[in-house]
């Protein structure tokens, strides 16, 4: 079976007037499933959007093709491609006037006829779409008075009553607050698995896609990395895609981590959480913390209640009830 | 009508948009002010057509229009041969102005634009300006014929100044995927036409200059019975594509990105939008002078009457409205027993203004209208 969408050494960029065309991204050879979600990360200007829109068939490739289940997109009307393809954007409109209900009803136009007349399954569609995204509240409200983390909520909505099995999404999270962003992931992660849509989304959100998402697709001017996304963080490919001067991948942790750059090295001793917070305090500041004996060491004795450090910098020796104490010491005795 | 149909079995689940039930054709809006326009508006027309210097009594305006005939033979003609294709041109022209303002503020997603940003009018304004102050004619009788707006050459050379700026703006509209710039290069458009009305009107003898400004306050009565069917017909094809794009306009409330995600051909939405309005507003223009305000207010009344922004409700509503301010309007600038005709885009503004400035304030307190 073909998959939803699938791309043949399609090459992404722009076309410019007398001057030579601007490529993107090269010979790609993409594949996207129903049922999975798909993880779009790059670096800003990298050519994410410019993939989408490409995807879409808002973009004509440079060259290459985009197969929806096998067809060309070129060949598809306009109305076809829409049955079988939705879109969200970063931005959810602010619409005056206008009811959720009346802004998801909008999904079903490539269903309807001339005048967007519903029938009993449009409105079915746009009832199960409201109760996919938990939005049947919304149904009655007023667009303009809602949040953004509402509005998006709808606009999926309104891309799921369009009933296409594939979602393209640009970064729809990027005005929403963390706990809405964790929502959104969840949501799409849900809707991917229960409805069965081929679901891209393209995010700057690194944790929460490698969370949620079942594949990730890495860009990078060298083209698009993908694989599950344990492959991809194990066989170091995630760190060398966002690897900068000071952040580096920690594939241990499972994020990125201040300090590339070898502050000075100190041992810290202990155990779960009290151990964690103390390396992130550490390299915060632009401490190594090392697994290692070093000069300087940090050992926990907590008792329970009340942490207690205790800090050795060569002979001497201090203890300390807080992490901010702790550091204010080392700052002023380190070498 | 079936529209009028659909809107009477949504009357009832239609009056507030909170207790709305969510699953109907068009959540949350007031359908039933439509039923309110319809009514305004053949009460208006009724009071177009039996108001007058001349008083008849109604059932004899009633009888001339269903029997051609009435007691009095003066009494006919003048309700079908003078009033009649007033009420008609007043009524034609609003619908057309209100929707064309609709269509306009839609598409360029701004609540200002109005029919002439375009630069239609102006163009139409230009063929006026050069038959009034040009340089053929000069001769008297031509001269006397200004005084009526209704010189046939004058609606001719408006006419054609309309359909060659119509012709432009469409390849503009072609090659110009952006509203922004279509908007930009519509408004450079009206200056630069402006600017040679103006230098014109600079080297016009005083009387030709006062003929011209008499054309620019606009007027419904200089279309004559038999001038009337050509406007009807262009208005009407203007009107049925408006129709036909409800659906379209719906999508472009998203934006365009959007839009064509759920199958909207842009070139193809843009090129009959960009007809319509120009038919509409060449065939206004070109009869009954450069029309304010109409354009500009329909579409805000129809929003805040309808409380909706689908424009399967708007477009009749757009329409109905711009029929009424231009009737009620035509009525004002005409009181009876009043020798004194004041220019109709005086009216307009004047009467229509502060309405529009009240619907506009309450509906930003949130206050249902």
């Amino acid at each position: 079976m073909s998959a939803a969408l699938e791309t043949r050494e399609l090459s992404i960029g722009y076309r410019r007037r007398r001057r030579a065309d601007v490529l993107l991204a090269r010979a790609l050879n993409l594949r996207l499933e129903r049922g999975r979600l798909v993880g779009l990360l790059g670096a800003n200007g990298i050519g994410k959007s410019t993939l989408l829109r490409t995807l879409a068939g808002a973009q004509t490739p440079l060259a290459g093709q985009v197969l929806l289940a096998g067809a060309p997109i070129g060949r598809l009307s306009p109305e076809a491609r829409a049955r079988r393809l939705c879109l969200v954007l970063t931005k959810a409109p602010r619409l005056e006037l206008m009811t959720g209900y009346a802004l998801v009803a909008l999904g079903r136009h490539p269903h309807t006829n001339w005048l967007g007349r519903l029938t009993a399954a449009d409105r079915a569609a746009i009832d199960w779409a409201l109760d996919a995204v938990k939005a049947r509240a919304l149904a009655a409200e007023r667009i303009a008075e809602l949040s953004d983390g509402q509005r998006q909520k709808l606009m999926i909505a309104r891309a799921l009553a369009q009933a296409g099995d594939i979602m393209l999404l640009d970064e729809p999270t990027a005005f929403l607050d963390l706990p809405r962003r964790v929502q959104m992931m969840q949501l799409l992660q849900d809707i991917a698995r229960s409805a069965k849509r081929a679901i891209l989304v393209s995010t700057h959100d690194l944790t929460l896609a490698l969370r949620h998402c079942d594949q990730l697709w890495l860009m990078s001017g060298d083209g698009i990395a993908s694989g599950a996304p344990e492959d991809l963080a194990l066989d170091g490919r995630l760190g060398t895609t966002f690897h900068t001067e000071d952040l580096r991948f920690d594939a241990d942790g499972g994020a990125f981590v201040l300090g590339a750059k070898g502050g000075a090295a100190v041992h810290v001793a202990g155990a779960g959480k009290q151990l964690r917070w103390m390396r992130r305090a550490l390299e915060r500041r632009g401490f190594h913390p090392a697994d290692r004996p070093s000069a300087i060491s940090i050992k926990h004795s907590g008792n329970g209640h009340g942490a207690c450090w205790q800090l050795s910098i060569g002979g001497r020796s201090s203890r300390h009830h807080s992490i901010q104490s702790l550091l204010e010491t080392l700052e002023a005795e380190a070498p | 009508m079936p529209q009028l149909a659909r809107v009477l079995t949504l009357a009832r689940a239609g009056d507030s948009p909170r207790a709305a039930a969510p699953s109907q054709q068009f959540a949350g809006a007031k359908p039933l002010a439509l039923l309110g326009l319809a009514l305004l508006l053949a009460a208006l027309m009724l009071a177009s057509l039996a108001l007058g210097s001349a008083a008849i009594p109604l059932e004899q305006i009633i009888t001339a229009l269903l029997h051609g005939v009435t007691e009095n033979s003066a009494w006919s003609n003048i309700v079908l041969k003078f009033r009649l294709p007033k009420a008609a041109t007043a009524l034609l022209a609003g619908m057309a102005l209100g929707v064309s303002g609709l269509l306009m503020q839609t598409y360029f997603r701004n609540p200002l634009a109005e029919p002439f940003v375009l630069g239609v009018s102006s163009g139409a304004g230009l063929g006026a300006a050069l038959v009034v102050l040009g340089a053929g004619g000069g001769t008297g009788a031509l001269l006397a014929g200004l005084g009526l707006a209704g010189d046939l050459l004058l609606i001719a050379a408006a006419g054609l100044g309309a359909a060659a700026t119509m012709t432009l703006v469409l390849l503009v509209a072609l090659r110009v995927g952006s509203p922004v710039t279509l908007l930009i290069l519509g408004l450079m458009f009206g200056y630069f036409v402006s600017a040679i009305v103006s230098l014109l009107l600079y080297f016009a003898a005083p009387e030709r200059i006062q003929a011209y400004i008499h054309w620019t306050f606009g007027s419904f009565s200089g279309v004559t019975g038999t001038q009337l069917p050509i406007l009807a017909l262009i208005v009407a094809a203007g009107l049925l594509l408006a129709a036909a794009l409800v659906k379209p306009l719906n999508a472009l409330l998203l934006g365009e990105p959007y839009a064509r995600s759920l199958g909207l051909r842009p070139t193809r939405t843009r090129i009959a939008i960009v007809t319509s309005t120009a038919l509409l507003v060449s065939a206004v223009t070109a009869f009954c002078g450069p029309i304010a305000f109409i354009g500009i207010a329909a579409p805000h009344i129809s929003r805040a009457l309808l409380g909706s922004a689908d424009h399967r409700l708007l477009l009749p509503g757009a329409c109905m409205s711009g029929g009424c301010i231009a009737l009620g309007a035509a009525l004002i600038a005409e009181l009876p027993g009043n020798a004194l005709v004041l220019p109709l885009n005086v009216v307009t503004a004047l009467m229509g203004a502060p309405v529009v400035m009240l619907v506009l304030l309450r509906q930003a307190r949130g206050m249902p209208t």
